[in-house]
């Protein structure tokens, strides 16, 4: 059996409880002090000497913390940043004003600010704030979860377009887009709903902020990090070499929120500056596949019965896909606790109890077992608090997951109404590719003479 | 159908605004929730050296090439010892600073003559790696007076500091910014 876990601190006190019991009464009071304040250490088994030389005991430096004033300095520049961007995408309508600001983004927010802070964490940040009453959340961290979020709600993804480093870095190395099969980018395009899921279970219940840990560009950022997310970062920017924003499409959990806001924005991006011509030159304009055709919006009297037949299963299937998701969540809940280091301390002191005493140098989590200040039990009965609570986060996960997979399936099998060539309100990243394919965009631009195109009128006519 | 005059508000514009409007309003609910348990410090990593373990994860773990973590001397604590538990192997063949001696496997660990019998011991951060040995020794055998602290001209602050994610004594938590270091010090506060 292994001997209890306790602290190494009370075989000091007992070894040295001789030395100080006469002490103890000189200095109670400040012993007592010393207690409260669990900094300062009471016990010195060598007593500090006193020169004789006169020699000056030197003073501990502490480097201070990054100033307070930049951490609003980074707010101001992404709220100056958002609004630049929207007026650059919406009035101005510059692919060049976009491209000069995300180089711009790249630089302040990637390679100075080394990635930290930024919007796409900054979701756990706020779920665990919510969910934790201990966990003070910089007033910083907030501002950048809100700020483009209440832009989304007004101007669409604008902080995709130019704002964001990570957007940025992919953008600008997009040099040859292929076109991802409608069947592959529809069933990716679920992924970051389920990762923005995940990411806010596991910081919401303490265990991991994911979404900082997976990251791919931070480490492109920084010039250093683990390995693995090194490889990863520079393969999904070859990949991106070809497919449009990979990580913003099928992985960005902020995106996924983003995206949600964009669909109810009140402006919307608009491929035309006033009418279009369905000239049909901006339908392959999109590197993301968010260019939308236009369309009736109604099926031929034949579809009709087969379309409304799927459609109706499909809603009854909704339910049955939110309670699976739930089960599953429930069924694996355990397993993922794991990742929680209160869960994990626990689950290796009880593997310990069996075996017998190990000799040699121990490892980082034996050391942590050897030199708790927390009783076994204490920590037994807080890990099954935490998954406890694990476990019913992890069943609502899995109904997310049911849900998002239901209402994705859902929004195939629906048809929509379209007359013009626009981009997708939630997809678009508001990048302004596509405005200068337009023909009347370039007459806007005095790039063409008005003369050129036909009136409005003439085509529906 | 045709004959019906256009609404000024179709019923997607509409169903679309107070989407949005919603979407605010929880938003607005959220912050709410939020603000009250914000701060307008900010914060910052720091390790606890009374829970920290030594189990050198600091040395490796951290996402700079270089870890930010460093060991720092709280010289009022220290006992200036001749033979610094700190500084010398556990059997040393001789007491002096020749590298098979040592503990620090960079000799980041300065050992100066101060007078008889004492020695000081400063740290040489260009060169410590935060591997925690020297805190070892200290703490097992000397007064503690060597600890390890993330040194915030080197930290980048990411949101989630990899260290503290394998911590094995859980040593690792955020401290106000305005007071970003936890240092060990004696009983009267020096």
């Amino acid at each position: 059996m292994r001997p209890e876990v306790r602290s190494p601190k009370s075989e000091v006190q007992s070894a040295t409880a001789g030395l100080w019991s006469g002490l103890v009464w000189m200095l109670g009071p400040l012993l007592f002090f010393a207690f409260l304040s669990s900094i300062a250490i009471a016990e010195q088994r060598f007593p500090p000497p006193e020169f004789e030389s006169g020699h000056q005991l030197p003073v501990t430096t502490t480097p201070a913390a990054r100033a307070l004033f930049f951490q609003y300095l980074d707010v101001v520049v992404l709220a100056v940043c958002l609004g630049v961007s929207s007026w650059l995408v919406f009035k101005r309508r510059s692919r060049n004003g976009v491209m000069a600001l995300s180089i711009f983004s790249l630089v302040y927010f990637g390679f100075w600010r080394k990635g930290c802070v930024c919007a796409i964490g900054s979701v756990q940040n706020v779920a665990l704030a919510v969910f934790d009453r201990e966990y003070a959340v910089p007033v910083g961290v907030v501002a950048f979860f809100v700020l483009p979020l209440v832009f989304a709600l007004f101007a669409g993804r604008t902080f995709c377009a130019g704002v964001c480093p990570h957007g940025a870095l992919q953008d600008l190395v997009l040099l040859k887009p292929l076109k991802v099969p409608l069947w592959l980018e529809q069933g990716l395009s679920v992924l970051p709903y389920i990762y923005l899921g995940a990411g806010v279970l596991f910081a919401a219940t303490g265990s991991a902020f994911i979404i900082c840990q997976y990251d791919p560009f931070v480490p492109i950022f920084r010039m250093s990090g683990r390995t693995l997310m090194v490889l990863s970062g520079v393969a999904l920017l070859l990949l991106g070499v070809f497919v449009g924003r990979p990580y913003c499409r099928f992985l960005c959990p902020y995106g996924a929120l983003l995206k949600l806001g964009a669909t109810v924005a009140k402006w919307r991006v608009r491929v035309t500056p006033d009418y279009c011509t369905q000239c049909r030159l901006c339908e392959a304009s999109c590197p993301f596949g968010a260019m939308r055709e236009p369309a009736t919006g109604g099926a031929s009297p034949q579809a009709l019965t087969g379309d409304r037949r799927r459609l109706a299963l499909l809603l009854a299937l909704l339910p049955v896909l939110i309670a699976g998701g739930g089960w599953l969540g429930w069924r694996f809940g355990p397993v993922a606790s794991k990742l929680n280091p209160t869960v994990s301390l626990a689950e290796q002191f009880v593997r310990a109890q069996g075996t017998a005493l190990k000799f040699g140098a121990l490892s980082p989590d034996e050391l942590a077992l050897e030199r708790a200040r927390q009783t076994p039990q204490e920590i037994l009965t807080e890990a099954g608090r935490i998954r406890e609570r694990f476990v019913a986060a992890a069943t609502i996960f899995g109904m997310w997951v049911g849900l998002v997979i239901g209402v994705k399936l859902i929004s195939l099998s629906l048809r929509r109404k379209r007359t013009d060539y626009e981009p997708d309100r939630g997809d678009c990243f508001a990048c302004a590719r596509c405005f200068e394919y337009c023909p009347n965009e370039l007459v806007r631009r005095g790039m063409m003479p008005a003369a050129n195109l036909q009136p409005a009128k003439a085509l529906n006519e | 159908m045709d004959s019906k005059p256009e609404p000024n508000v179709s019923r997607r514009q509409f169903l679309r605004d107070g989407a949005r409007a919603a979407a605010l309003t929880g938003l607005g609910g959220l912050l709410g929730v939020v603000a009250g348990r914000a701060t307008a410090k900010g914060a910052v990593w720091q390790i606890d050296p009374q829970k920290c373990v030594r189990c050198g994860n600091c040395a490796t773990n951290c996402v700079l090439e270089q870890s930010a973590v460093k060991c720092v001397h709280s010289f009022a604590i220290c006992g200036y010892c001749q033979l610094c538990t700190g500084y010398f192997d556990p059997e040393p063949n001789d007491l002096n600073t020749g590298a098979e001696n040592c503990l620090c496997p960079t000799s980041a660990i300065k050992r100066t003559f101060v007078e008889d019998p004492y020695y000081e011991y400063t740290i040489d951060e260009q060169l410590c790696i935060g591997c925690a040995k020297c805190v070892e020794g200290c703490n097992r055998f000397g007064n503690g007076s060597l600890f390890l602290q993330v040194r915030h001209d080197r930290c980048v602050n990411c949101n989630e500091c990899a260290i503290s994610k394998v911590c094995a004594g859980d040593a690792f938590r955020r401290v106000p910014a305005d007071q970003p270091y936890l240092l060990k010090t004696t009983i009267h506060g020096t």
